[in-house]
This record gives C-alpha cells, sequence and structure tokens, in this order.
C-alpha cells in the first residue's frame, strides 16, 4: 500500500473503508477467492455480484464487449440465486475488509426477502440495485419511479436489522434526483450512483447487434460526465452519502466524482483497461495528486465542486 | 485492438473426425499457442476456441458438442463468423530444447499450434495423442510433421488401447524432457502433472472454465480467484498446486459452484 502524506481513510454510511476505492457489483465478484483477491490488491471495500431470488444463468454471449472508449453489456444478472450461495459466505467470514452484498428482486416484496436472508450473513453494507438496464421486468421501472424506489428501501430496511442500507440509482431517467430523495425520506443509509447508460451497438458487417442481448449498459471513459453531472445533482439535494462510480479509470477521474459529491469511489470497467492492479494504481494517483495539492484529507474533497 | 467481434470469412473446413472439424478462417491474428478466440455467431451465442493453427491461415478445430458447435458445423466455406482475440497467455517455450506434449480429446487443439512453433524453433518433440475412441482424434497428420507421435485410444480402436498418462510414464523410464505441455480433460492433466512432478521435469497445462468477456472482467471463469481467460489458460504446476478447485469446482453460467464433473456433462 502507498498511502503516504494524505489521509485516505472514509466513512461512508457508517462504514469504514481504509481508502476510497470499492470494487463494483458485476466486475470480478463471482466469488470469494476473487472479493479476497481484489482487497488484496487495495480495494477500501468490495461488491458482491448482485444476487437474486433465484438461479439465473444470464443472457448468452456476447456479453461483454469493450472499445478503448467505453464497455458494453448486458450480462442478464446471472446469479446462483440467494439460497444457493452458502459457500460463498462461508468463505467470507473472518474478513478483514466491507463488504457490500448487492441484491435485485422481481417485485417490491421479494426485495425484502432476499435481503433478509442476505443479511443474516452479515455484509457491512446492503446495496439495493434498483438499476440494471439489462434485463425485462427486473429493476427498471423500479429505479425510475420514485414511490417504488421508496417503497423497496423501506422494504429491505425493516428486515436489513444493522446493516446499512444503499440504493443504486440508473441514470436512465428525468427523475434521478426524485428517486435519490425518496430513497432518502424511505431511511437509505447511502447511494450509489451511477449504474450503466442504456445503449446499443450493431455489428455493421453481420448486420446484427453485437450483444445477444440487443440492448445492454455502457460503462467506462465516455460515461464519466453522466456520473459526474448524476452525482452532483444527487449531492445538491441529498444528505446522505453517496458511492459515486462511472468512467473511473485513474486517480484524477476518481477525485473528479469525489468533488461532485461522492463519499467513495466504485471501479469496475477499469479492471478491463488496467487489469486488478487499477485499485493500487489509482490509490498512488490520488495520493498524488494530493500531495502535490497539499490536500490532508481525502474526505476535504467530498463535494468541493460545489459552492 | 478493440474487444468487439470482427466478421471474417470460412475460407476452409477441413473434416477431421465425425464430430471434428478445423475451420480456416480468412484473416490473420498474431497469436502465440496456448491463447484463444472468442468465436461469435450472430443470434446463437459466442464462445472460445483455442487457436489451433496461427498461420498460414487462422484456425480452430471444434468438436460438436452441443448448441453453438451444432450450429457451427451447419456453416459451410464462404460463410462468415464474428472473432474477437486473441486472449489469454499461451505456453512458455523459453529456454525449451526437448519437450513431450500430451493431448487428450479436441484439447489437441493449442498442442497443434504448440507443437508446430516448437518444430520451427527446432525444439525435439514427441506427442502422445489420446481420445476416447478414433472418431475423437484429430489433427495427427500435422502432429507427425512435428515430431515423434504416439497415438492412445481408450478402446483400442486406433493406436495404443489405453491412457495418455500410461504412454507418458512408459516413456520417461528412460526419457527425460525439459518440459511436459498438457491440454485435455483435467482429470488427465492432474494426473500428467502428478507424473511430472514425480520426475522432476517442469509442466504446463491449459485449462477451460465457462467463459464471457475473456479479459478479466466478469469473474465467470475464477478458479480459486485466478482469472482463466487473462491469468491463464496455460498455468505451470507450482501454480495449479494452488488451485484447491482443480478436478474438483467449476463454475456454472449462473456463477453456482457445481462439481467438475457436473460442469463437463453440461449441467450448467
Ligand atoms: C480457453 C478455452 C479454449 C477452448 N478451446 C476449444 C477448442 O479448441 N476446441 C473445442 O472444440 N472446444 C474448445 N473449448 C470448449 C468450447 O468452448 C466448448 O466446447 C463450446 O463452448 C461448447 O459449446 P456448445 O454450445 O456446442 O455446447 P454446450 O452444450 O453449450 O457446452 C458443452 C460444454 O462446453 C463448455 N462450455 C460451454 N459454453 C462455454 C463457454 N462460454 N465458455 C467455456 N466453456 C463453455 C462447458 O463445459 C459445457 O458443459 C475451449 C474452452 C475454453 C474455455
Ligand atoms: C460487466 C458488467 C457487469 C455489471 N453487473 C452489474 C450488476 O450485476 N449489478 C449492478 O448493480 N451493476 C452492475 N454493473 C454496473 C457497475 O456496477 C457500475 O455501476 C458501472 O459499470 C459504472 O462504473 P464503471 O464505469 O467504473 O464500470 C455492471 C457493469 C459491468 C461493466
Ligand atoms: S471470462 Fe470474464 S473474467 Fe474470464
Amino acid at each position: 500500500m502507498v498511502e503516504k502524506l494524505a489521509e485516505l481513510k472514509v466513512d461512508y454510511a457508517g462504514v469504514k473503508f481504509r481508502n476510497p476505492t470499492v470494487l463494483v457489483s458485476g466486475v470480478l465478484g463471482t466469488d470469494a477467492a476473487t472479493l479476497k483477491m481484489v482487497a488484496k490488491r487495495g480495494a477500501g471495500a468490495v461488491t458482491m455480484k448482485s444476487i437474486g431470488p433465484e438461479e439465473r444463468a444470464g443472457h448468452n454471449n456476447p456479453t461483454i464487449v469493450a472499445t478503448e472508449h467505453f464497455m458494453h453489456n448486458a450480462v442478464g444478472l446471472p446469479t446462483p440465486g440467494y439460497k444457493n450461495l452458502g459457500d460463498k459466505w462461508e468463505a467470507l467470514k473472518g474478513r478483514d475488509f466491507p463488504l457490500i452484498a448487492s441484491v435485485f428482486a422481481r417485485s417490491v416484496e421479494e426485495h425484502a426477502v432476499v435481503a433478509e436472508e442476505v443479511a443474516s450473513h452479515k455484509p457491512d453494507l446492503i446495496e439495493i440495485n434498483l438499476s440494471c438496464p439489462n434485463v425485462k421486468g427486473l429493476g427498471h421501472a423500479f429505479g425510475t419511479d420514485p414511490e417504488v424506489a421508496g417503497k423497496i428501501v423501506e422494504g429491505v430496511k425493516k428486515v436489513s436489522g444493522k446493516v446499512p442500507v444503499i440504493a443504486k440509482l440508473t441514470p436512465n431517467t428525468h427523475r434521478l434526483v426524485e428517486v435519490g430523495k425518496a430513497c432518502e425520506e424511505a431511511g437509505a443509509d447511502g447511494l450509489v450512483a451511477i449504474n450503466t447508460l442504456g445503449g446499443m451497438m450493431i455489428n455493421i458487417d453481420a448486420r446484427r447487434p453485437v450483444l445477444h442481448n440487443k440492448f445492454g449498459g455502457v460503462s467506462g471513459p465516455a460515461i464519466k460526465p453522466v456520473a459526474v453531472k448524476s452525482i452532483y445533482q444527487l449531492y445538491a439535494n441529498c444528505k446522505i452519502p453517496i458511492l459515486g462510480m462511472g468512467g473511473i479509470i485513474n486517480g484524477e477521474d476518481a477525485i473528479e466524482l469525489m468533488m461532485a459529491g461522492a463519499s467513495a469511489v466504485g471501479i469496475g470497467t477499469a479492471v478491463h483497461y488496467r487489469g486488478i492492479e487499477v485499485f493500487e494504481l489509482v490509490i498512488k494517483e490520488m495520493n498524488d495528486w494530493m500531495d502535490k495539492n497539499n490536500v490532508k484529507k481525502v474526505s476535504e474533497l467530498v463535494g468541493a465542486a460545489h459552492e | 485492438m478493440s474487444d468487439i467481434p470482427k466478421m471474417v470469412e470460412i475460407k476452409r473446413i477441413q473434416k477431421e473426425t465425425k464430430n471434428i472439424r478445423t475451420f480456416f478462417l480468412d484473416t490473420a491474428i498474431n497469436s502465440a499457442p496456448g491463447q484463444f478466440l472468442m468465436a461469435w455467431l450472430p443470434g446463437i451465442d459466442e464462445k472460445p476456441f483455442g487457436v489451433s493453427f496461427k498461420a498460414p491461415e487462422l484456425g480452430i478445430t471444434v468438436e460438436q458438442k452441443g448448441k453453438f458447435t451444432e450450429e457451427l458445423f451447419f456453416l459451410k466455406e464462404g460463410d462468415k463468423i464474428g472473432i474477437r482475440g486473441p486472449y489469454g497467455n499461451g505456453f512458455d517455450t523459453e529456454g525449451v530444447k526437448t519437450a513431450c506434449l500430451v493431448a487428450g480429446g479436441v484439447g489437441v487443439a493449442p498442442i497443434n499450434a504448440l507443437a508446430i512453433e516448437l518444430k520451427q524453433k527446432g525444439v525435439e518433440v514427441k506427442i502422445i495423442l489420446g481420445a476416447r475412441s478414433q472418431d475423437h482424434l484429430s489433427l495427427s497428420e500435422s502432429l507427425l510433421q512435428c515430431g515423434e507421435l504416439y497415438i492412445t485410444t481408450d478402446d483400442g480402436s486406433m493406436g495404443e488401447k489405453g491412457f495418455t498418462t500410461n504412454k507418458l510414464r512408459a516413456l520417461l523410464k528412460d526419457e527425460k524432457f525439459d518440459k511436459i505441455y498438457t491440454c485435455g480433460p483435467e482429470v488427465m492433466m492432474i494426473e500428467v502433472m502428478k507424473i511430472a512432478d514425480s520426475n522432476g521435469i517442469e509442466m504446463e497445462a491449459s485449462l477451460e472454465r465457462y467463459m464471457r468477456c475473456g479479459t478479466g472482467v466478469c469473474g465467470a471463469c475464477s478458479i480459486n480467484g485466478i482469472m482463466v481467460c487473462k491469468d491463464g489458460p496455460v498455468f505451470n504446476s507450482g501454480q495449479l498446486k494452488k488451485l484447491t478447485e482443480l478436478g474438483k469446482w467449476a463454475r456454472s453460467k449462473s456463477g453456482k459452484k457445481v462439481t467438475l464433473d457436473d460442469y463437463c456433462r453440461g449441467k450448467c
């Protein structure tokens, strides 16, 4: 680890991270060994691949493609189902890093069913994936309707015990701020923004969509401005802390999202461009920038771009 | 290069056996033996295949197993498929002067690319090629050009009756190699590893796990937290020994931990 001059510890929704970088849901979070590996390689916290109500295989390939500017995915929320994760929880007992458990479901009520079981395994945070745009009938409508989003958060809060609950928002709506506020009012302990932006790619030689699902989510460098704006607006309108993500490649991107209002920052697609080393690299780059600019504590950067 | 499929023409199809074909593609990709491509049939699926021929034509050698490979076998010369890659690390051949290659079934695909390269480098090569029966044996003609070839089949329909590993043990009685390379069923590769170990010979094996991205992002292909697509698919015996899931566990398409047996029987 490279912690030098600057203080990198952050507090997010009552949970202490040794640095602000977080592995996002859906990237490398499939098994306990990988989560441990990512934590060992520097991440301040790690998120499990979203856990659903029952076993789902996800879509056929291509599910994940990338250009130099963005990644495009429609994995289709594969999940062993919350009842089939015993070995994963067992292997994560006694861990020395914060663990975020991401959950999704098909109805308002089902979120509480999944979350209750998940809470019994004592993750450090439960993240409700209100937002996955890639699966018919899952998520999308939840994350674009403030009332429904609020009800889901309320239901999960009732069964989550001491585990703080955070809501992951979709940028695919003009009602982002309303949804964020509804989650806050319903008792959410934090927000996560943003999930991927809806998109599509066509292979012109094949005259067919590239992703098997036709439509998918765009992540990586191309969506950073959307992430920055979303986080900026949420910060201006909500009091609960934000885990910001979307397009972070290097330390300066991470600082940009923090200045927009993020208390901690998620890294996903950058694993494609820079490998698992990206966490160590981003931390070092943040450190270098802070040293050069005489910033002593990373928490000083949160919301710094607001007047 | 971008990690999106590029459409390329199938230039030539070589029937190896009833179940196995080599598809030669009208494109040049600089790949190392052991690396693989993701092959796309629009509207169907996209799956990983080891490069079996690098040049003069890029080739993949495919065994018909399920839906995807069945659809691939309907294609004719002149039809197009999408490919992206190459992915993975490839075999390490540095400093090797004598090598023994052990291939089981369609695991022969990357072994063939390796045999060709070793031969070009002037390495002395012996190859043990095994399969359940003659119907599952392929690329023997190409391998014959690269070194001394021994064939085994479980049912004796071609070559010696028995396993590749029996042949390897027999060879090692009076021969020494700098390195043993293997690709095939995982149980076979584990046996090869044990034999290599007890003879104090370095070895490398090429593994398979369910794959999506091919670039180390999604975690689908994890074995003990190591990404087979990016950190592998080739691992040396030192690395293999640390993989407690080897020969026992794999992850299905949903990400559920399943026994290797269930995984190989396509219950995923
Ligand atoms: C690195 C690597 C290299 C490979 N090289 C070759 C090769 O050179 N020649 C060859 O014939 N086969 C190769 N395979 C296996 C090949 O990908 C599968 O046989 C093929 O996907 C079968 O698809 P199917 O739809 O016909 O059969 P299915 O019935 O769908 O699958 C049969 C079996 O193939 C495996 N499989 C299926 N989908 C995938 C996937 N997306 N990723 C990984 N494994 C899968 C599973 O074990 C499954 O049980 C390789 C696999 C990997 C991981
Ligand atoms: C391959 C892939 C799979 C993803 N799967 C999930 C998921 O299961 N649940 C979820 O909430 N977000 C998922 N996401 C979205 C990411 O968690 C993240 O919000 C988004 O990618 C933006 O961050 P990035 O640009 O750093 O990747 C996925 C993203 C990618 C690229
Ligand atoms: S296939 Fe996605 S990490 Fe290996």
